[in-house]
């Protein structure tokens, strides 16, 4: 088999699984229990570094 | 010992650019090699004056601290500056196709439509965008990591050597070195000087994250870096050329036929999958927040926008070659992806809007917000209008007409546009310690002149566009074709018209927010506050 038709069936078979469920467990991930306090965590980050860390006494 | 080493290290280059430009096979690379011999001639004076005297106590230099904010300081005024050359060269070049004897002949060749217009793409995508990306992303890493950007002076080297880049492609644009490539017109040592560039680019954001202070990388930071990284493989892939001569800017592309063509639309299209979109959404994750004053509506949706947008943007460029030599599973797989692409576009766009449930009243009472608001409004039209217009019976009537002009401009206008100028209002008072810009009615005005600009153009070329692809396609009962082509220039002319005014209008705005941001800057009335400390 010529290297195009080799690599063209690879792609659309293994390849195309495994990345679709590369894809899948990384959205399956965010939904892990006990995500939420994290991302509310994470999503509050822009908030808490207007300051450099040197000029704070609160840090 | 460093200092001597780099004298040394600018006179080479000074001297090597001089025997280039001797050596110059033509134009554009005699003003680049010329250009570069002034720049390493001027770096070696500066580096000879400013070195220490031996013998003579070495002034101590305290350690810097703090937030590194000059570069985005810089990169502020680079973006509103690159911004108008940009505009005024599109607005000029969208008259010339209404008034073609704008093309003057005492301007041939450097003025004509062929050689301005990848002209005003690279100035409002490259010089603009990326001026904006440069900057706002050194201040999002930093305020998003708690840390100082890595690698002391590389953050100015990236500075100037984009800058540098951008002089380079403009010049060489204009004395007619191209590989006519879209989005990807530079030649080869231009593209060599860019990856130069763009690693350190990279070394200096990653090297910020690694020394965070946050558990947590904030999500802005991923569209980030997935931008730098993508740009630089689509850079360096889409470049492979071997030149001509090493004293000359002609060179040949190592892919040829349908691969050159799916490897450049591959490129073009992540161009804007990489640079417009990821790389701004980075900004709209930290900035939307930051104005509303209210974290992002849901950071898991923010994760899912993510990686669905890194998983399927990469497969939707076959899309521009419908009906073309590429094969036909090609083009259908990227069909598919991007009408897949809609969804997590959305998805991003109501995560942005809905940041601002509970602050809604902002929307009426601050004008930054609203240029926040309708950038991810046009987000959203032109990602629906993308994959509708992907679709291959949808294409065979757009392609090639002004429907695909419109589609570009609505994104690049309403989203690009609006949320950098939404960025650069919100960081302009911060970095140069003002309480608030200048004049917020000035903003008011900016808004409307914008958004009815990008009205007039988007709506003259959706009709424009619609009716040249029927135009082209009508036959008569014979299977004759009705219409010639000149017929369909010729009823586009009131469209074209209507266009560069949305042009004249959306210039307008952009000339309001520069007098903004100078007075702003220099306006003697106004107390200035502490630098970097903005109340929150």
């Amino acid at each position: 088999m010529d290297t195009y038709s080799f690599l063209r069936e690879l792609a659309d078979s293994w390849v195309l699984l495994i990345l679709t469920l590369i894809f899948l467990g990384v959205i399956g991930w965010a939904f892990r229990p006990g995500s939420r306090l994290i991302h509310d965590d994470a999503a509050a980050v822009p908030f808490r570094h207007d300051r450099p860390a040197e000029e704070r006494d609160d840090d | 010992m460093l200092d001597i080493f780099k004298l040394i290290a600018l006179a080479v280059v000074a001297l090597v650019a001089a025997i280039a430009a001797n050596w110059a096979r033509d134009a554009a690379y005699l003003v680049h090699a010329l250009l570069v011999m002034g720049l390493g001639a001027g770096l070696f004076l500066w580096q000879l004056r400013t070195m220490p005297i031996p013998g003579e106590p070495v002034p101590s230099r305290l350690a810097p601290s703090g937030y590194m904010d000059g570069p985005i300081r810089y990169g502020v005024i680079a973006t509103s500056f690159w911004g108008v050359v940009g505009l005024l060269a599109g607005t000029f070049i969208a008259f010339q196709l209404a008034f073609p004897a704008l093309n003057f002949d005492w301007g041939q060749p450097f003025t004509n439509f062929g050689r301005l217009r990848p002209l005003h793409t690279s100035a409002v995508i490259f010089a603009f965008g990326g001026n904006a990306l440069i900057a706002t992303s050194f201040y999002i890493v930093q305020r998003t990591c708690g840390a100082r950007l890595w690698g002391g002076n590389a953050a100015w080297f990236v500075f100037w050597g984009y800058n540098l880049f951008i002089v380079m492609a403009a010049t060489g644009y204009l004395l007619g070195a191209t590989q006519s490539k879209e989005y990807a017109e530079p030649e080869w040592y231009v593209d060599i000087w860019l990856t130069v560039v763009w690693l350190v680019y990279l070394a200096v954001f990653l090297g910020t994250i690694l020394n965070r202070r946050e558990r947590h990388i904030y999500v802005a930071n991923w569209f980030l870096l997935s931008f730098i990284v993508t740009v630089a493989m689509l850079h360096v892939v889409n470049n492979i050329s071997i030149p001509v001569s090493i004293w000359g800017s002609k060179s040949v592309q190592v892919f040829a036929g349908v691969q050159d063509a799916m490897t450049q639309w591959w490129y073009g299209h992540n161009a804007v999958g990489f640079f417009l979109t990821a790389g701004f959404l980075g900004m709209m994750y930290y900035f939307v927040p930051k104005q509303a004053g209210r974290p992002i509506y849901s950071y898991k949706l923010s994760i899912i926008h993510f990686w669905a947008l890194i998983f399927l943007y990469i497969w939707a460029g076959p899309h521009h070659l419908h009906y073309t030599a590429l094969p036909d599973w090609a083009a259908t797989l990227g069909m598919v992806f991007s009408v897949i692409l809609w969804m997590p576009s959305w998805g991003g766009m109501i995560n942005g809007l809905m940041t601002l449930q509970g602050a809604w009243d902002k929307i009426r009472t601050d004008p930054i917000i609203r240029m926040f608001v309708a950038s991810l409004a046009f987000y959203g039209m032109s990602t629906f209008e993308g994959p509708m217009m992907s679709i291959r019976a949808v294409n065979s009537l757009s392609h090639y007409t002004d429907w695909t002009i419109g589609h570009v401009h609505s994104g690049a206008l309403g989203w690009n546009g609006l949320i950098t100028f939404g960025c650069l209002y919100f960081l302009v008072p911060r970095l140069w310690g003002r309480e608030r810009m200048h004049s917020m009615a000035a903003i008011n005005t900016h808004f409307w002149l914008a958004t009815v600009g990008i009205v007039l153009y988007a709506a003259s070329m959706w009709v424009s566009g619609i009716m040249e692809g029927l135009m082209w396609r009508e036959v008569d009962q014979n299977g004759f074709l009705v219409n010639s082509f000149a017929d369909t220039v010729d009823a586009k002319f009131p469209m074209y018209v209507v266009r560069a005014l949305g042009g004249v209008l959306y210039l307008a705005g952009a000339l309001v927010m520069s007098w903004n941001i100078w007075m702003t800057i220099r306006a003697p009335q106004a107390r200035a506050v502490t630098v970097a400390t903005p109340a929150e």
